[in-house]
């Protein structure tokens, strides 16, 4: 028994880290917030080449067969760095396919995902707040969709789609012109651009067991926001406790006062201990399924609150500085904004929890 | 990462199993409730279920620390309505100071007689203009022949007024601050104390006020030397249970909030069927899982001899902020209850939902003993923070120590 990590989970999350921090990164985040690139290819490509997309594919399909811990510690990694990468989409589709699709089907699409060869998302929401499996409205007619899918995450770039379909079921879709077409949606958070995907009678392959991979896939998005919303919160204390170090006013440095130095314990204290509520939500999504989408929307809802309210009290520390386009706190503010609505927001999945609780 | 009892652990809680089925309840003819527990505590002791942290030269269980199996004897001695290890200060703060610091005569006269609670000790820090701040203390004592003469005043002593000993800590040196004083044993049952009693918010008196007037302790009551006292009052308690305390207590009370928004009809209505009170319950669990997972990484890099890290040091706050949020749950649930509490002596001589006003009271106690909010939002910001030392020219480098 024991709930820390092992020396090869510290060397994993390590090594990504190394890989969004390395020289030139800062520079290609920078290209991206400013709108002079559309993505980081470059840390994609290293984290293609570590092994990223097949974390948790088995080794029988090209992957790794590691587990939902090691990837959260990847999304808690990349959540830190800002990283602009296809990363959510990509193993979130990934695994959609992994759970529910037959022998063939993981034969057939997961090679090609774990090796990154092809990179894949998910296209879920028909409308506003539409993130559960039983939102779902698009019909298939036959083998074929048509109808519009938002909030894509890397939806320009994407070969292949996994769509939600209505009664939640799921179904691949690979980016075929002139059926399937993405439009970028003028989205908040520019390290995670978002499209509009409209299929026009576009031919798709049905997940065998579409309703099971569609839960399972569900719960790994709100454990990998909830990590990715721990890494972000984290990226936003250390970042306004350095510039309390060097910023100075009325003669001293900001972090001497003590109003100040009070402020940021209390975004201290509520960071840090969320850590431990989204290794239990991963924890628990490989050992106590039965438990899993209770612990995944409680860490998702709270990690996600927290990081929203972390990078706006963080914002509001830093002052004037914190407001402009130059300073990259704002990058972590955007990131914030989109954990806390893209999955599913907060009060609805509290309320999930509490039903699941069997209160 | 495995939070599963391993075989190892089942055959541990299976052996426990039977060492419980065999000795408690033990006989009548072993004495009254009192002389069967001591009875009792002394086999779990010499079983190594119970004080785990002593040696056993002393009669203690002497084991490695391990908190599973400490949350699977809290589990079965619940099972088995065993009395569990005393949490009294003596045990908790007195005996694994005397351990790391004691003479072998202090040790042997106090740990065996601690741990059986004929000694029951209150601890001796705070005054009246030395809390937050205590290296301020003004409590003398001076050594004259083989004597130390006690003279001052110390305040938020827990049940002084019902124990035999103190652990306090007094100025005894010239030097400035920290720098002179000393950690020293009392017996409080002499004619230089006087202790009164404080009426606290919930109608208890359960803190005292102890007066010294000419008091005397023994000059070899002295524990790690002469101005030592606050290296020795702030050693490491390496205590398994510490640090699920807390956890454990707020499980409980998420339990009984659940039960209460059961109970309460509102408009016909169960209250726990309102969407907004079912979100803000949820929302205390989180809090209460992010404690208990962060509390399990804790130990479990603590138990392989890994440094643990910062979430110790924000657990009293976390925990603070939680039961204000719980605070705010039940008063809107209690109503017009709210309005009703007759004092008594504790929660337990309390009826219905006073019970819940007792606890409302309590909460207020964690926010502050212990270290009160803004004291640990120093320690927070210099510790994990590593900001900047307050006060640094005038308290010196121990001003804003985790003190009590």
């Amino acid at each position: 028994m024991n709930f820390k990590l092992s020396e090869e989970q510290h060397q994993l999350q390590d090594a990504v880290r190394r890989i969004v921090s390395a020289a030139g990164y800062h520079e290609r985040l920078r290209a991206v917030v400013d709108g002079q690139l559309s993505w980081d290819e470059g840390s994609w490509r290293d984290l293609v080449e570590f092994g990223v997309p097949g974390i948790v594919v088995s080794d029988r399909f090209g992957g790794i067969g590691l587990t939902m811990i090691e990837l959260a510690l990847v999304a808690e990694a990349l959540g830190y760095a800002g990283a602009a990468t296809p990363f959510l989409g990509h193993v979130l589709a990934t695994i959609a396919i992994a759970e529910g699709g037959s022998e063939q089907q993981r034969e057939k699409w997961l090679p090609m995902l774990a090796s990154g060869e092809k990179i894949a998302s998910v296209a879920l929401s028909d409308q506003n707040d539409g993130w559960a499996p039983e939102d779902w409205r698009l019909a298939p007619n036959g083998s074929r969709i048509s109808g519009r899918k938002i909030n894509v995450p890397a939806g320009q770039i994407a070969d292949i789609f996994v769509v939600g379909l209505a009664g939640g079921q799921l179904a691949v879709v690979e980016a075929l012109t002139p059926t399937v077409t993405a439009e970028a949606m003028d989205g908040i958070d520019m390290t995670r651009p978002l499209a509009a995907v409209e299929f026009s009678d576009a031919e798709t392959e049905l997940l065998e067991n579409g309703s099971a991979g569609a839960a399972r896939m569900h719960d790994a998005a709100l454990v990998l926001l909830a990590a990715d919303a721990f890494g972000g919160a984290s990226r936003i204390l250390d970042m306004t406790r350095d510039y309390s170090l060097v910023r100075e006013a009325f003669g001293a440095k900001l972090a001497q006062f003590q109003a100040y130095k009070h402020q940021l314990a209390n975004l201290a204290v509520e960071v840090i201990p969320t850590r431990g509520l989204y290794w239990f939500a991963a924890y628990a999504f490989e050992n106590y399924v039965e438990r899993s989408s209770h612990a995944a929307c409680l860490a998702k809802a709270h990690s996600a609150e927290l990081f929203l309210q972390t990078a706006r009290l963080g914002t509001e520390l830093l002052g004037g500085i914190g407001f402009t386009w130059e300073y990259d706190s704002q990058i972590w503010l955007k990131r914030a904004m989109f954990d806390f609505a893209w999955g599913g927001r907060p009060e609805r999945l509290f309320a999930k929890a509490a039903d699941l609780a069997g209160w | 990462m495995n939070l599963s009892y391993s075989k190892e652990y089942d055959d541990y809680r299976e052996e426990l199993r039977a060492f419980l089925a065999a000795n408690w309840p033990l006989p009548d003819s072993l004495g009254d409730l009192r002389e069967r527990t001591a009875e009792f505590h002394r086999r779990a002791a010499k079983a190594g279920y119970i004080f785990r942290h002593i040696p056993v030269k002393y009669g203690g269980g002497e084991q490695q620390l391990d908190f599973l199996q400490s949350e699977i004897i809290k589990e079965e001695f619940r099972r088995a309505g065993a009395p569990r290890e005393p949490e009294v200060i003596g045990i908790n703060r007195v005996i694994p100071v005397l351990l790391q610091w004691g003479t072998e005569e202090q040790k042997d006269f106090f740990i065996p007689r601690t741990m059986s609670r004929e000694f029951l000790w209150s601890q001796g820090y705070s005054e009246p203009n030395a809390g937050s701040d205590l290296a301020a203390l003004r409590t003398r004592a001076e050594l004259v022949g083989d004597k130390w003469i006690i003279n001052g005043q110390k305040v938020w002593s827990s049940n002084a007024y019902k124990c035999q000993y103190m652990n306090a800590l007094v100025r005894t040196e010239s030097a400035p601050r920290h720098l002179g004083i000393s950690y020293l044993l009392i017996d409080l049952q002499q004619p230089g104390i006087e202790i009164r009693r404080i009426k606290q918010i919930t109608g208890e008196s359960e803190f005292c006020e102890v007066f010294f007037n000419n008091a005397e302790t023994p000059a070899d009551w002295v524990v790690g030397g002469r101005g030592n006292g606050w290296a020795v009052s702030r050693t490491t308690l390496r205590h398994e249970r510490s640090g699920f305390r807390s956890v454990n207590w707020l499980d409980t009370i998420l339990r009984r909030i659940v039960k209460l928004a059961r109970e309460t009809i509102r408009d016909g209505t169960p209250a726990i069927e309102e969407p907004h009170l079912r979100r803000e319950i949820a929302r205390v669990q989180a809090r209460l899982y992010a404690m208990r997972y962060s509390t399990y990484r804790d130990l479990s890099m603590e138990a392989a001899g890994e440094p643990s890290g910062d979430y110790l040091l924000t657990q009293k706050l976390y925990l603070t902020d939680t039961i204000h949020l719980v605070e705010r749950l039940t008063r809107d649930l209690l109503a017009d209850d709210y309005l009703l509490m007759s004092p008594g002596e504790g929660r337990d001589g309390l009826k219905g939902n006073a019970k819940w006003i007792y606890n409302s009271f309590h909460s207020l106690k964690i926010a502050i003993a212990g270290g009160s909010s803004n004291i640990q939002r120093n320690v927070v910001g210099e510790r994990v923070l590593g900001l900047p030392r307050d006060n640094a020219g005038v308290g010196g480098r121990e001003a804003s120590g985790m003190d009590q």
